[in-house]
């Protein structure tokens, strides 16, 4: 590997551990300020019964809501503070950042080719249920995530061209479709992962993948890789472990105050000694479930950026793969050589097929 | 111009919820919402104080800043009023309001919210003052008939005050020189911040 490509790649991972340090520092941030009953609101009041009162004490109401016994809840302005500041900031920054390590590398690597001649024989490299649970999540996610974008920026982007009036129109719309596409999108990810999972466990074969670059570095190597390459395993298991972390928040958003989820999990947490509260208001709850939905939500939007741009322009014949389910062999044989030894061709081609798949393999 | 304020006196307040009747009733505020409330701490001990709150028409509203659709304005008296067209009931609001203040009808699927209902000082909303429209929406608009809220007119013990802050906190000051004590303008530091 060329000195170039050794910073490119160090530059590469060290703004992946930055950002994912900046969302776990959000995220620990959040939770340690909302969690925390007192806060540094004063209230002019001096006497030790106010004191309670500021920190969220709850008192008696006539209303049957016991939140509504609360006089002041000063996590709300650190709510506003944390979303419309780091977790708006943070998100918009990743999502530039990775569009334009995307376009550099498209520029400096362009898209990558199919090495040798398509032998004409096609090899099904995903069916058709595959397809469809890949394509049913594909679909739903994108709504999701432009409807949720939206909620977070829409306000400063769009409101200014088209007018409150119709932007409000489009974001009601939104809130709906977010509301109702969640649910496909849970299924998808419940079908990826029963499908998918035997197939995604790391192997030995990953670490050689990976110090080879995945390839993608140079026409010159071609490691060997299973049905997914390690680069595919980390996008499955970021997909599913990111998937299931942000339907648990989204269903608290969706039906509010009836699941409470964060004290539970720092219950748990503090096991490991992390120290985090445990005891939190159904309003805290709701507060850092709407905060890490957004953080999770854009961590998996920006890595989405990279699936969908090495699936389309950034690389030649990826597509078909998920598109018609069929890919040359030629295809199969240069990035998954260690699958495509074993796979059926779909082409009824007797004798010759399999001699096909062996040859010019490396 | 007057800056609008509301100012409970904790230490006058007897929990008779007035206010509260009296808001509920001029703005015929459905079923399930509470624009105002009145909430008792330390009942029934020693240093027992009821505060009516409501809405309390921030500087610097945490309910504007975080709105999606961008759909509060506040009024040249610093009155926080929303536009209901606008509003998606999405609920940021009331997890960035301090005082409880944004209410909700239940409507729609998976317990969803109706659109966004507050205290609006008596003050209406984006619809043309007075109209039936308005009335529907929003309630009474007493300001643009030359009048203040109702539930400070209403309060049985005038422990809740609602005008321009400098009046309801001469009236105030007043008072503690009077009798001695006061436990604060409830409220305003978080509020109104330093421009209390
Ligand atoms: S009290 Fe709540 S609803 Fe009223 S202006 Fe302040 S933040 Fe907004
Ligand atoms: S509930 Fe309505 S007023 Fe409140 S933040 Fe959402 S859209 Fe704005």
């Amino acid at each position: 590997m060329s000195q170039q490509l050794r910073s490119f790649l160090a530059a590469v991972g060290l703004i992946a551990a930055l950002a994912a340090a900046g969302y776990v520092a959000v995220i620990v941030g959040a939770a340690t300020v909302i969690g925390q009953s007192e806060t540094g609101i004063e209230e002019s009041a001096k006497s030790d019964g106010w004191r309670g009162v500021r920190s969220g004490t709850a008192g008696r109401v006539s209303i049957p809501d016991p939140q509504a016994g609360v006089l002041i809840q000063s996590e709300g302005e650190i709510w506003r503070s944390i979303r419309n500041g780091p977790v708006t900031a943070a998100g918009a920054w990743s999502m530039f950042v990775m569009l334009i390590l995307l376009a550099v590398f498209y520029a400096w690597r362009g898209r990558i080719p199919l090495a040798g001649k398509p032998t004409r024989r096609e090899v099904v490299r995903f069916n058709g249920i595959e397809r469809f649970a890949h394509w049913m999540t594909a679909a739903s996610f994108i709504v999701l995530a432009l409807s949720g974008l939206n909620l977070l920026y829409g306000r400063y982007l769009f409101i200014p061209v088209v007018g409150k009036e119709a932007f409000a129109v489009v974001t009601e719309a939104g809130k709906f479709l977010h509301n109702f596409v969640a649910f496909p999108f849970m299924a998808g990810l419940v079908l990826m992962f029963v499908l998918w999972v035997r197939h995604n466990v790391p192997t030995r074969v990953d670490l050689q993948w990976l110090r080879l670059g995945g390839g993608l570095l140079s026409d010159r190597h071609h490691p060997a890789a299973e049905r997914f390459n390690a680069g595919q395993k980390a996008i499955f298991w970021i997909v599913i472990l990111g998937g299931v972390s942000v339907s648990l928040s989204g269903v608290a958003l969706l039906m509010p105050f009836a699941f409470p989820i964060f004290g539970k999990t720092f219950a748990f947490l503090n096991l490991f000694g992390f120290g985090l509260p445990d005891v939190l208001t159904p309003m805290q709850e709701m507060q850092l479930a709407q905060v890490w939905h957004a953080v999770v939500s854009l961590g998996l939007i920006v890595v989405m950026f990279a699936h969908i741009y090495i699936g389309t322009i950034g690389m030649e014949g990826a597509f078909q793969a998920m598109g018609s389910g069929k890919v040359d062999t030629a295809w199969a044989e240069q990035h998954h050589s260690l699958w495509a030894a074993n796979a059926e061709e779909s082409v009824a081609d007797d004798d010759a097929v399999p001699a096909a798949a062996r040859e010019g393999q490396g | 111009m007057a800056r609008m304020k509301f100012l409970c006196d904790a230490d006058r307040c007897i929990e008779c919820n007035a206010c509260v009747t009296a808001c509920k009733n001029e703005h015929e505020v459905p079923w399930g919402v509470n624009r105002r409330r009145v909430v008792t701490i330390n009942d029934g001990q020693p240093g027992e104080r009821s505060i009516s709150t409501a809405c309390m028409h921030c500087s610097d509203a945490p309910c504007m800043a975080v709105c999606p659709v961008d759909c509060f304005y506040q009024t040249d008296e610093g009155v926080v009023l929303h536009d209901k067209d606008l509003c998606i009931g999405c609920g940021y609001c009331f997890y960035a309001c301090p005082f409880g203040a944004p209410q909700y009808p239940q409507a729609g699927n998976f317990g969803g919210r109706g659109k966004m209902d507050k205290c609006t000082f008596c003050a209406g909303g984006p619809k043309e003052d007075g109209s039936e429209e308005e009335f529907a929406l929003y309630g009474r608009n007493r300001l643009a008939e030359g009048k203040l809220p109702l539930c400070a007119e209403m309060c049985s013990t005038k422990a809740l005050l609602a005008g321009d802050a400098d009046t309801v906190s001469d009236i105030y000051r007043e008072r503690v020189t009077a009798r001695g004590f006061g436990g604060g303008v409830w409220g305003w530091n978080t509020a109104y911040g330093s421009d209390t």
